[in-house]
């Protein structure tokens, strides 16, 4: 089976004033279906670059990047927005719930750019039962815990069930029991629901979670373990 | 749903909702204010002219037709009036300016009230000397007066003698000999009314009057055709008046819902952020904005007519001698056109910012 992640070469420049960031310098991976990688590195190895270009919210500088057979350099910005809506969903180190909405009303509004209406599906019931978060989703953010809201944050990224999950330091914010527990989730949700995975991490104990961890350093991957 | 995140953007910031709603009222009530009051008193205006009970009005020449003017006529015209066939009352009154939009009328009562009717006399009674003054009880209200207290008007101290319904013509009655010698204008007139042995015959006795060589240069109306100048446009100005005050709406609510939106788009660059990754496009961004304008835009409104509503219970119950204001429903429509037009022109800038705006710098840099 064609693998739902293929990156060859890429590379991403960014322009900052008169300066140009050679954020990534020529990365090529692949992820099958249904796994679980890690990717760790030191900061601004350009992880993040990586995760933003694959799920569609910034550009390709050169190189070539294939998400669930879609070729990301051929698309325009409307069909990026449409992939993002489709194929990824992102956690994100800071949680990033919007504060005005509710638990279920941060998850209705991915929904309803998911281009999703109607009840929630049994599936996605299950899983918010499997993040403990059921009693809490009528709860603004600022009511909830840090792992609260990072579980509130990863039913959000799954509400339209996309191809693959982006996680950005989602452990990042949380202490080491909070950390455990969403650690453990992402695993459940690997396992339990084939739910493919790319996590980025400073910890080599959460890197441990996956199937598999990629070392990046000055916007390469370095190593594979 | 993006109801549920527009309803709650505006409720998570009350104070500035409220502040920008508020400014939108006030030029709400700006627009509607001035549409009332001049609907309210060219209104006002008309039924005191029925009030005269006259079939037809002549202006002397170089007079306007609606706005006070000097322009005057000989009293011996009354005369002539008189001896036009069909013609069953002539009468005449002077008028003279009391500061403000204020005038004094002089008017011969036994004509007068042969003309109109008796006046209705809340207390006291028509003219006792020379001296004396009727006022409606509009004026009585405004200026704190009862029967047998002195004024003082045109340099000359005058005796309430009584106060009457309001809707005949002034609000101030004199005798017109009195008025005449006071402002040196002996025998002259500001106007002349006649009444006809039968109303159909108006226009009829109208054509009559307009050949004669006499009369040349005299404005002649019939009553119909007379309170068809009280309009809107008949005024020197309002329109103008109106429209200055229409723009400066539309400036102010473009400035105040600008910033609104501009303070709330710098505000939430991580929100949009998020927004973006959950896959809203930028039409998306633009979309939420410009639904939070237009609730703020209709939030003013409905606070700008409920404030127009205050204003004219407040002008109606304090200044009514002076000021006379209608409710104005038929120009809701047109206040709300213009708050909503402001308050859109005032998203666009920022409302397009936002839609540019680069989501990762909004969310990668924490
Ligand atoms: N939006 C951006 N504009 C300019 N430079 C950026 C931007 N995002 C990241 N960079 C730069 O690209 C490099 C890689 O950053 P990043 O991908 O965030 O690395 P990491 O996530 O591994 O810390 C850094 O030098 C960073 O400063
Ligand atoms: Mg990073």
């Amino acid at each position: 089976m064609e693998p739902i992640i293929i990156v060859r070469d890429l590379r991403k420049i960014y322009h900052v004033g008169e300066v140009d960031v050679h954020a990534l310098r020529g990365v090529s991976l692949e992820v099958p279906k249904g796994e679980f990688v890690s990717i760790v590195g030191p900061s601004g190895s350009g992880k993040s670059t990586l995760f933003h270009i694959i799920g569609g919210l910034t550009s390709i500088t050169s190189g070539q990047v294939v998400v669930d057979g879609q070729d990301l350099s051929q698309l325009t910005d409307s069909e990026r927005t449409r992939l993002r809506r489709k194929k990824v969903g992102f956690v994100f180190q800071r949680y990033n719930l919007l504060p005005t909405l509710t638990a279920l009303g941060n998850i209705e509004i991915a929904r309803y750019f998911g281009g999703n209406t109607g009840p929630l599906d049994p599936e996605f019931r299950e899983i918010i039962r499997l993040l403990g978060i059921e009693h809490r989703l009528h709860h603004k953010p600022r009511a909830l815990s840090g792992g609260e809201q990072q579980r509130v944050a990863i039913a959000r990224a799954l509400v339209n069930r996309p191809a693959i999950l982006l996680a950005d330091e989602p452990t990042g914010n949380l202490d080491s029991e909070n950390s455990e527990a969403v650690l453990g989730l992402l695993r459940d949700l690997n396992h339990g629901f084939g739910q493919t995975i790319l996590m980025i991490t400073h910890n080599p104990e959460a890197a441990a979670y996956a199937d598999r961890i990629l070392h990046m350093r000055d916007g390469r991957v370095v190593r594979e373990s | 749903m993006i109801n549920r995140l527009v309803i709650e953007n505006l409720k998570h910031r009350k104070l500035r909702t409220t502040l920008s709603a508020l400014s939108i009222g006030f030029q709400v009530t700006m627009i509607l204010a001035v549409a009332g009051l001049s609907r309210g008193m060219l209104q006002d205006s008309m039924n005191r002219a029925k009030g005269v009970g006259a079939d037809i009005w002549i202006k002397p020449p170089g007079a306007s037709a609606i706005s006070l003017s000097g322009a005057s006529m000989p009293q011996s015209v009354l005369k002539y009036f008189r001896q036009v066939p069909h013609v069953r009352l002539a009468t005449g009154t002077a008028v003279q300016p009391i500061g403000g939009i204020s005038t004094i009328t002089g008017i011969d009562y036994d004509e007068f009230v042969a003309m109109s009717g008796p006046f209705r006399f809340l207390e006291g009674g028509p003219f006792q000397s020379d001296d004396d003054v009727i006022i409606d009880q509009y004026y009585a209200e405004q200026q704190k007066l009862r029967t047998g207290d002195r004024v003082r008007i045109l340099n000359h101290e005058w005796r309430v003698c009584g106060v009457v319904e309001p809707g005949k013509l002034a609000r101030l009655f004199v005798r017109l000999r009195r008025l005449q010698e006071l402002t040196g204008s002996e025998g002259k007139l500001n106007q002349a009314f006649l009444k006809l042995d039968d109303p159909r015959r108006t226009q009829e006795v109208v054509q009559y009057l307009k050949s004669q060589p006499e009369l040349a240069g005299y404005s002649i109306y019939s009553i119909e055709e007379f309170l068809s100048l009280f309009s809107m446009n008949n005024v020197p100005g309002l329109k103008a008046f109106i429209y200055v005050i229409i723009g400066l709406s539309l400036i102010i609510g473009f400035l105040v819902v600008g910033l609104t939106m501009y303070t709330t788009v710098l505000e939430r660059t991580r929100e949009i952020g998020i927004l973006k990754a959950l896959g809203a496009g930028p039409m998306d961004i633009v979309g939420i904005l410009v639904r939070e304008t237009v609730m703020l835009a209709i939030a003013g409104w409905v606070a700008g007519i409920l404030l127009s509503v205050g204003a004219h219970w407040l002008i109606n119950t304090h200044v009514r001698a002076n000021l006379q204001s209608e409710i104005a429903p038929d120009w809701w429509p047109i206040a709300l056109a213009v708050s909503l037009a402001a308050s859109l022109l005032g998203a666009l800038y920022p409302g397009l910012r936002a839609a540019r705006q680069d989501a990762i710098e909004a969310l990668s840099y924490e």
